[in-house]
């Protein structure tokens, strides 16, 4: 039989693990629904009004301070093949035909989910969504696992693998610490010339999306891309097509992310409380009356 | 080492602390290290066994492949890739190793929990096998991250308490620490420190529980890991409330088979290093954990057939994915279940043995499948990875295999420690004979007394 010292020895080391590991379980339920901060900004984006001139991505290399691209932003050839964010450039326009319909262009960045993946799924905590409703990076404590990678839904953030010393996340920051922060738009916002963007508290653009629906229904498809799916995201897309023929996830969730990981994260503090008695209640019973436990190891007669 | 000891059957090889003749003195730690042998003489066995060669080979070309990576960043060695940013490293590494060491925590719990002592020959050889995964699984993961001396971050500078990963990182550590405890038995038994060892078998059944716990939830979060990626996994290999079921089960044969494959190979390989206990038992105990194994693989098929009914994801089955799926299930669990069974039914090792393959290939591929083959499936591209990112992956896997012969060349894993001084003093006069099949050095004394494996 296991005497009671072993027994409690078993219950420290056990109690010890579940201790240092306790923190994972306990602090995921604080992650509830969040439908973000009251008094969020965002960006309703027009895919009606965009000629893909391609000026929001030089803005948005200058204000970020990228290095040059292959090839200047006015050349149009970029536009033959589908492209994506890069730690090079935060932002991209894409082509899109669509049969009997004009062709369409569609700008693609972060889109600063109300509860971003990317956030819930690092195990640094290197993201931080502002009141603003940014989604921004801490570089300094990233160990570079690149989970928000896997997890963002719209394939956002970029690595920069080239360097071998500092390599780090690159993507969108709604230009925070040099524009949002202050109230001022984000320069791809600013700069376009056919007003594609409208920068503007988030709950107000939902109202000035479905009211341009409303009011035009002929032009718009039902729908303002972004004001529910993921739990909602800062920046809003309309569109005179289908979304998915401008290359967004129509059948995205509506639920966050994180709403998906949870089923798992509840049976962490079930696992850590009932485990330990479960199976040392087991040991108990399978090896009761067998006399054999811990000898069974020519344990005794040891001479060095 | 093998053809050595058939040319020279007369080598005295260390399993003991003390030697047998020269008035039994204590075995020297270079002499421990070289097993017994002279330098001429282990560098002779060495050069001579072929399988060395082609590790030479292999670490020729991979270490500096490995080096230019840390010197010239991860876009040199894999390509950098911004879609599928997990490859090989994880994707293998991480993901394939860590299942297929799922057998420390299977082996110790059946052994002081559940008092399976029948089960004590391969119980060491199981929890070796469990620490070395994690290791490599660890080092794979140092190779794949942008920034790994960072790595103790999310312990100490910074916590992200919401993710999955964080959790993985907590358990991965802590069962390290585990392992090492359970491992460190056959250590101090080699470097010939007792205290050491007593008080490791004191916390055998408090190390064994907390395995239990880690393992459950650590193997469970790695399948957690994907369901942050809902819409880039095909459905078929994903299931929100299912992920980590299928994860955690799948882990559980995969570790069994890992150590029915592995102690086949040692059986094949080094039989000189396994002592009489081990070599009479091990068809036995193959059995026992092909039963083991049949109903780990059975109730994975079940979950995962749950798992596509409960996400009405039948349709999908007709599609090419779909054949692929079948594929997976049919190789990798339905031909392995059947091979397991009816190896236990008839008793025929070679079936099992067979199953036991199959097995951990199905574990490997399911996890390739979700983190890396259907990745980012609606792309339509499958991203191949670059040479280095395979030859990386390919050295490392060979410092495993090379770090796990080293130590069961050595440690007390495949055989009894004598240490008892009336165990060889009675040998003095006589050096050990080593027959052809009957590998360990005097296999007589050790069994009878001390050990009731088998009754």
């Amino acid at each position: 039989m296991i005497d009671r010292r072993d027994f409690l020895k078993g219950c420290l080391a056990c109690g010890v693990t579940a201790a240092s590991i306790g923190v994972a379980g306990k602090n995921a339920f604080a992650a509830g629904s969040f439908e973000g901060y009251p008094d969020s900004m965002g960006v309703l984006v027009d895919l009606t009004r965009c000629v893909g001139c391609r000026s929001c991505e030089a803005a948005c290399n200058d204000e970020q301070n990228l290095p040059d691209p292959d090839l200047p932003f006015d050349d149009k050839s970029v536009f033959k093949e589908q492209r994506r964010t890069t730690d090079k450039a935060y932002t991209v326009v894409n082509k899109y035909e669509v049969a009997n319909k004009d062709t369409l262009f569609r700008k693609m960045q972060c889109n600063h989910c109300n509860e971003p993946a990317c956030l819930t799924s690092c195990f640094v905590n290197a993201y931080t969504k502002t009141k603003e409703g940014a989604v921004i990076y801490n570089s300094k404590v990233c160990v570079g696992c690149r989970n928000c990678m896997i997890a963002c839904p719209f394939n956002i953030p970029a690595y920069s693998y080239s360097s071998p010393t500092n390599p780090m996340v690159k993507k969108c920051i709604f230009c925070y610490e040099t524009r949002v922060k202050n109230g001022r738009p984000p320069a791809c916002v600013e700069i376009c010339p056919q007003q594609v963007m409208t920068f503007g508290h988030r709950a107000d653009l939902i109202k000035m999306g479905h009211d341009r629906i409303t009011s035009n229904p002929a032009k718009y498809v039902d729908k303002l891309y972004g004001e529910k799916e993921v739990g909602g995201t800062s920046w809003m897309y309309l569109s005179s097509v289908d979304f998915d023929k401008v290359g967004l996830d129509n059948h995205m969730q509506n639920e966050p992310i994180i709403s998906n990981v949870k089923d798992f994260l509840g049976t962490v503090p079930m696992v850590l409380s009932i485990w330990p008695a479960l199976f040392t209640g087991i040991h108990l019973l399978a090896t009761k009356n067998k006399g054999g436990h811990g000898d069974h190891d020519h344990e005794e007669g040891d001479e060095q | 080492m093998k053809q050595y000891l058939k040319r020279n059957p007369t080598t005295q090889i260390v399993n003991s602390l003390r030697k047998d003749n020269d008035r039994g003195r204590n075995w020297t730690f270079m002499e421990k290290l070289l097993m017994g042998l002279t330098p001429q003489q282990y560098i002779a066995q060495a050069i001579t066994n072929p399988f060395n060669w082609f590790l030479a080979f292999i670490f020729a070309v991979g270490i500096p492949v490995i080096i230019g990576r840390f010197i010239f960043g991860l876009e040199w060695a894999t390509g950098g890739p911004q879609s599928n940013a997990w490859g090989l490293f994880l994707g293998f590494g991480l993901f394939g190793m860590v299942p297929l060491s799922s057998s420390g925590f299977q082996m110790g719990s059946a052994v002081e929990v559940f008092g399976r002592h029948d089960m004590e020959p391969l119980e060491r050889l199981g929890i070796l096998n469990g620490i070395l995964g994690y290791l490599f699984a660890v080092i794979f993961l140092m190779c794949d991250l942008g920034q790994p001396w960072r790595l103790p971050y999310p312990m100490v500078v910074s916590w992200g308490p919401s993710s999955v990963l964080f959790l993985v990182a907590w358990h991965v550590a802590t069962y390290l620490s585990v392992q090492a405890a359970e491992v460190s038995t056959p250590f101090f038994e080699w470097m010939g420190w007792p205290a050491g060892r007593t008080a490791i078998k004191k916390m055998a059944l408090g190390l064994a529980v907390a395995g239990i716990i880690l393992s459950t939830l650590h193997q469970g979060a790695l399948g957690a890991l994907s369901t942050y990626a809902p819409g880039k996994i095909h459905p078929l290999w994903y299931s929100a409330s299912f992920q980590w079921l299928y994860f955690f089960v799948s882990s559980l044969p995969g570790g069994l088979c890992m150590v029915i494959v592995v102690s086949t190979i040692v059986i094949k390989t080094m039989a000189w290093r396994c002592d009489n206990n081990f070599n009479i038992n091990l068809d036995k105990l193959h059995i026992s954990l092909a039963k083991g194994a049949s109903m780990g693989l059975f109730t994975y098929l079940t979950i995962r057939m749950i798992g596509v009914a409960h996400d009405n994801k039948w349709a999908y089955l007709g599609t090419g994915w779909g054949a692929w799926w079948l594929f997976e299930i049919g190789f990798g669990v339905v031909l392995s279940l059947l091979l397991l069974t009816t190896g236990v039914r008839n008793n025929n090792v070679t079936l099992i043995r067979l199953g036991a393959w199959t097995t951990i290939l199905g574990v490997i591929l399911n996890r390739l499948n979700v983190y890396m083959i259907t990745f980012n499936w609606k792309h339509g591209v499958i991203e191949i990875p670059p040479w280095r990112e395979f030859m990386i992956t390919i050295t490392i896997y060979c410092l495993y295999i090379a770090t796990y012969r080293f130590i069961l060349y050595r440690w007390p894993i495949l055989f009894r420690w004598k240490t008892k001084y009336s165990e060889y003093t009675v040998l003095a006069a006589k050096p050990a004979t080593i027959p052809a099949t009957i590998p360990a050095v005097i296999p007589v004394i050790a069994e009878p007394e001390a050990c009731p494996v088998g009754k």
